[in-house]
C-alpha cells in the first residue's frame, strides 16, 4: 500500500450523464461516500435534445483509486460515458473567476495593470471597486489571484475546471 | 371525462408488476399506499404476505429472491415505513440481492413541506441502493417499473427503489408494456475471449492452483454453478468458496475445501496463502477473506473474473481480469480448455494435493466432545444429518452460530444457503426464511439463530403463523452475544462489557404465545428428539437449545493477521491480541 500512496497524481474526468434530479447527488454522494477527493466539479446541460449533462471532475489518486473512481462512476445508472482525459490524451481546460478588487488610488491603477497582462477584463466597476473576468488555465487564475491580493481583493467566484480533449473526436 | 385508455396509477402499477412477473409483495400499509392496498384487495394475480416490520419485508423479498434467482418485490409506505426498510436495502445493496422497493410519498405538492410521514427516501437510500426513482408524471409510472426491474437483475443484481408520490397511484395515465420499454443501461456479459485464452493458458500452467469461488456465481444462476462443477472437476484442482459462494459448489465434493476466510477452514485458507495460481470468480476480495492484505496470498498470479469492473483492483491488484457474467465466461473457459486439451503438470498437481492432505489433516474443525452440554457444533450437525435427505433451505441470522453452519454445513446445492455476508445483518434469518417458505411451500426451510439475533425481528412470528408458513427456527441459545463476547474473550482482556443479556424470553412460551410450537433441549441426548419432534410438525417451530457459553468459533485469523496466522482452538493462544492497528488501518 505505502508505495502506491506515493504517486498520487490529478486527473481531470468527464462524465456525461442523464440531465435528471438526483444524479449529481449520486456523484458527489459516491465521492464523499467512498473517500474521494474532489479538487473541482463543475456541470451543465450540453445536449437539451438527448437532455445530456456533462461533469467534469478533477481529482487527485493513486492509480488504483483513479481506476475505482472511474469504475464506480460507470456503475452508477445515469452515467453514459466517463473519459479520462488525463491519460487518454491531449486536452484543453480552463476556468473562469470573477475576482472583486476594492482599492483606490495607485492600488487600483496597478490592479488594472495586472489584469491587462492577464487578459481579465473588467465587467463591473465602482469608484472604489473592480470586478475582474478572468479565464484561463487553473494555474494562471491562480496567479492572477494572487497578485490582487495586495491590491484590494475582498471576493473571488470560480467556476472550477471545464475541459475537452484536444482534435476532432467528440467524447 | 376519463379516457378509455387511461388507468389509474395504482392499476398501472399492479399490471406493471404482474407484466414484470412479480407474484408475490411482503408489505406493510400505510396513509400514502392506501390506493396501491385498494387496488390490490381488487385483485388475486399478486399474493401479499403481511409483515409486522418492514425490515422484515425487504429480508423476506430477499429470501424469495435468493431462494428463487427472481426479482423480490416489497410495498411500503411513506415515512417511517420507508426508513424501516433502509438496513433490509442495505444489506441486499450489500449482497447483491435483486428487489424492487415501492415506497409511498407524500403528494407531489407536499414534497420538501415536511409533511405528515413525509422522508426523503431517495435521498436517504442513494448510497445504499443500486439505483432509486421518485415518479412525478402517472404516465412515466409504467416505464419507471420495468426500468427498475431491468436494472435490478441486470449486471450485479442489487435492490432498486422506486418513491410512489400519492397523487401519481391516484391520477390517470397511459400504460406502456415492457416490450416498449428501451433502457440505456446494459452491462457487458460477454467476456473478452483473448482474456479467458490467457486464463486457461495460466490455470493450466499452474502448479499449486486454487479456485475462489463467491456469491457471484450463484447470481448469476443454477447453469453457472453447474458449469463451474463442470469446470473444477475437469481441472481436478482444489475449489474454496466464500460465506456466500456456499453450495455453488458441492460440499460434498472430495475437491471442496471448505469456506475461506476469518473462519475458514486451514486446508482453505493455507491453499489460498501458498497458491501460485488463484481463480477468482465472483468473489470479492472482502475484509473477512483477504485477512492482513499485505500478507495475502503473497506468491500468486491472480484472475479475476467478475461482472462488476469496480471490483476489479479495488483491494488487491491482480495479474489478469475478465469483466463479464460468470456463466458466460466459464463456459467459453470450457470451450477453450477443451479445445486446447492442455497438458497440466500431474506431478506438481500431486505434491499439492499431498501438502492440502497435510492440511486437512488438522481436522481444524474439530471442537471437543460433550455428554452433559450441548456443544453448537454437535448440534448443527446433527441438524443437517437428520434434514440433509429434505435437501433443507438454510438461513441464519448474523454471529457465530453463522459461522458454525458455514463451516459444518456441507450443502451441495446453489440457492439453499441465505446469509447475511456484507452487511452482517442480525434479524435477517427469521424473515428471509419466511420469504423462502413463500417462494417454497412445500420445502423444508430452517433459520439457525442465535437468541440475540432472533429478537431482532422476533415479531415475524405473527406472519409465519398467519401465512401458514411453517418455518423451523433453531435457537441456539448461550446466553449471550456469543461473537461480540468471543472477541472480547480473545482481543478485549474478556471484558464482557453489555455482550451478555441477563433476561431472555422463555422461547418456548414465546413461540406458544404466537401460535406456534416451542421445544427445548437442555442435553445432547435430547438433541435428535427435538429435531425429529420439530420435522413432524407442519407448523411453524422455535426449537431452543441451551448452548455451551463459552464455545468459541475457530480457526480464526485475528484482525489483522494473515491467512498462514490462524488460531486453532482454545488451547492455541500464541496469537492472541494481536493489536487494533497495522500499518497506520485500523482494523475492524
Amino acid at each position: 500500500m505505502t508505495d502506491a500512496v506515493q504517486d498520487s497524481n490529478r486527473h481531470t474526468i468527464s462524465v456525461l450523464v442523464d440531465n435528471e434530479s438526483g444524479v449529481l447527488a449520486r456523484v458527489i454522494g459516491l465521492f464523499s461516500g467512498r473517500g474521494y477527493n474532489i479538487e473541482s466539479l463543475t456541470v451543465a446541460e450540453v445536449d437539451a435534445h438527448e437532455n445530456l449533462s456533462r461533469i467534469t471532475i478533477v481529482t487527485s489518486g493513486t492509480r488504483m483509486i483513479i481506476e475505482q473512481i472511474k469504475n464506480q462512476l460507470r456503475r452508477l445508472v445515469p452515467v453514459h460515458k466517463v473519459h479520462d482525459l488525463t491519460i487518454e490524451g491531449p486536452h484543453v481546460s480552463r476556468e473562469l473567476a470573477l475576482i472583486k478588487v476594492a482599492s483606490t488610488g495607485e492600488k487600483r491603477v496597478e490592479a488594472l495593470r495586472i489584469a491587462d497582462i492577464f487578459r481579465a477584463r473588467a465587467i463591473d466597476s465602482t469608484n472604489e471597486s473592480f470586478v475582474f473576468e478572468v479565464v484561463g488555465a487553473t494555474e494562471k487564475v491562480e496567479a492572477f489571484i494572487t497578485l490582487m491580493q495586495p491590491l484590494g481583493l475582498v471576493d473571488v467566484s470560480r467556476t472550477g475546471v471545464v475541459a475537452i480533449a484536444r482534435g476532432s473526436k467528440p467524447l | 371525462m376519463v379516457h378509455h385508455d387511461t388507468m389509474t396509477g395504482a392499476e398501472i402499477l399492479l399490471k406493471a408488476l404482474v407484466d414484470q412477473g412479480v407474484d408475490v409483495i411482503f408489505g406493510y400499509p400505510g396513509g400514502a399506499v392506501l390506493p396501491i392496498y385498494d387496488e390490490l384487495s381488487k385483485q388475486n394475480r399478486i399474493r401479499h404476505i403481511l409483515v409486522r416490520h418492514e425490515q422484515a419485508a425487504v429480508h423476506a423479498a430477499e429470501g424469495y429472491a435468493r431462494s428463487t434467482g427472481k426479482v423480490g418485490c416489497v410495498l411500503v409506505t411513506s415515512g417511517p415505513g420507508a426508513t424501516n426498510a433502509v438496513t433490509g436495502l442495505a444489506d441486499a445493496q450489500c449482497d447483491s440481492v435483486p428487489l424492487v422497493c415501492l415506497t409511498g410519498q407524500v403528494p407531489t405538492h407536499l414534497i420538501g413541506n415536511d409533511a405528515f410521514q413525509e422522508a426523503d427516501i431517495t435521498g436517504i437510500t442513494r448510497p445504499c441502493t443500486k439505483h432509486n426513482y421518485l415518479v412525478k408524471d402517472t404516465n412515466q409510472l409504467a416505464r419507471t417499473v420495468h426500468e427498475a426491474f431491468h436494472v435490478a437483475r441486470s449486471g450485479r443484481p442489487g435492490p432498486v427503489l422506486i418513491d410512489l408520490p400519492k397523487d401519481v397511484v391516484q391520477n390517470r395515465g397511459l400504460y406502456q408494456p415492457p416490450s416498449k420499454t428501451k433502457s440505456k443501461y446494459n452491462p457487458q456479459v460477454k467476456g473478452d475471449i483473448h482474456a479467458i485464452e490467457k486464463a486457461v493458458d495460466l490455470i493450466a500452467s499452474a502448479k499449486r492452483p486454487v479456485f475462489y469461488v463467491g456469491g457471484g456465481v450463484i447470481n448469476s444462476g443454477i447453469a453457472a454453478c453447474q458449469l463451474l462443477t463442470q469446470f473444477v472437476r475437469m481441472t481436478g484442482f482444489p475449489c474454496t468458496l466464500t460465506l456466500m459462494g456456499l453450495g455453488a459448489f458441492p460440499g460434498s465434493d472430495p475437491l471442496f475445501l471448505g469456506m475461506l476466510g476469518m473462519h475458514g477452514t486451514v486446508e482453505a485458507n493455507m491453499a489460498m496463502h501458498d497458491c501460485d495460481v488463484m481463480i477468482n470468480i465472483g468473489a470479492r476480495f472482502d475484509d473477512r477473506v483477504t485477512g492482513r492484505l499485505n500478507a495475502f496470498s503473497p506468491n500468486s498470479k491472480k484472475i479475476h473474473i467478475d461482472i462488476d469492473p469496480s471490483s476489479i483492483n479495488k483491494n488487491v491488484a491482480v495479474d489478469l481480469s475478465i469483466v463479464g457474467d460468470c456463466a458466460h465466461v466459464i463456459e467459453d473457459m470450457i470451450k477453450v480448455w477443451k479445445a486446447r486439451q492442455p497438458k497440466i503438470d500431474e506431478r506438481a498437481l500431486r505434491a499439492w494435493w499431498a501438502k492440502i492432505e497435510e492440511w486437512r489433516g488438522a481436522d481444524s474443525l474439530r471442537y471437543p466432545a460433550s455428554d452433559t452440554i450441548i456443544k453448537p457444533q454437535y448440534a448443527i450437525q446433527r441438524l443437517y444429518d437428520l434434514t440433509r435427505s429434505r435437501n433443507p433451505y438454510i438461513c441464519t441470522e448474523v454471529g457465530q452460530h453463522q459461522m458454525w453452519a458455514a463451516q459444518h454445513l456441507r450443502l451441495d446445492s446453489p440457492l439453499h444457503w441465505l446469509t447475511s455476508g456484507g452487511l452482517g445483518t442480525m434479524g435477517y434469518g427469521l424473515p428471509a426464511a419466511m420469504g423462502v417458505q413463500t417462494a417454497h411451500p412445500d420445502a423444508l426451510v430452517i433459520d439457525i439463530a442465535g437468541e440475540s439475533s432472533i429478537q431482532m425481528n422476533i415479531q415475524e412470528m405473527a406472519t409465519l403463523v398467519q401465512h401458514n408458513l411453517p418455518v423451523k427456527i433453531v435457537i441456539l441459545n448461550n446466553q449471550y452475544m456469543g461473537m461480540v463476547r468471543q472477541w472480547q474473550e480473545l482481543i478485549h482482556g474478556a471484558r464482557y462489557s453489555e455482550s451478555h443479556m441477563d433476561h431472555h424470553p422463555d422461547f418456548v412460551k414465546l413461540a406458544e404465545a404466537f401460535g406456534a410450537v416451542g421445544l427445548r433441549a437442555e442435553r445432547p441426548d435430547q438433541v435428535d428428539g427435538v429435531i425429529t419432534e420439530m420435522l413432524a410438525v407442519n407448523r411453524p417451530v422455535i426449537v431452543e437449545m441451551r448452548t455451551d457459553a463459552s464455545e468459541n468459533v475457530f480457526p480464526m485469523i485475528m484482525p489483522g493477521m494473515a491467512h498462514n496466522e490462524m488460531v486453532l482452538g482454545q488451547e492455541d493462544r500464541s496469537r492472541d491480541n494481536p493489536g487494533s492497528e497495522q500499518d497506520g488501518m485500523v482494523l475492524v
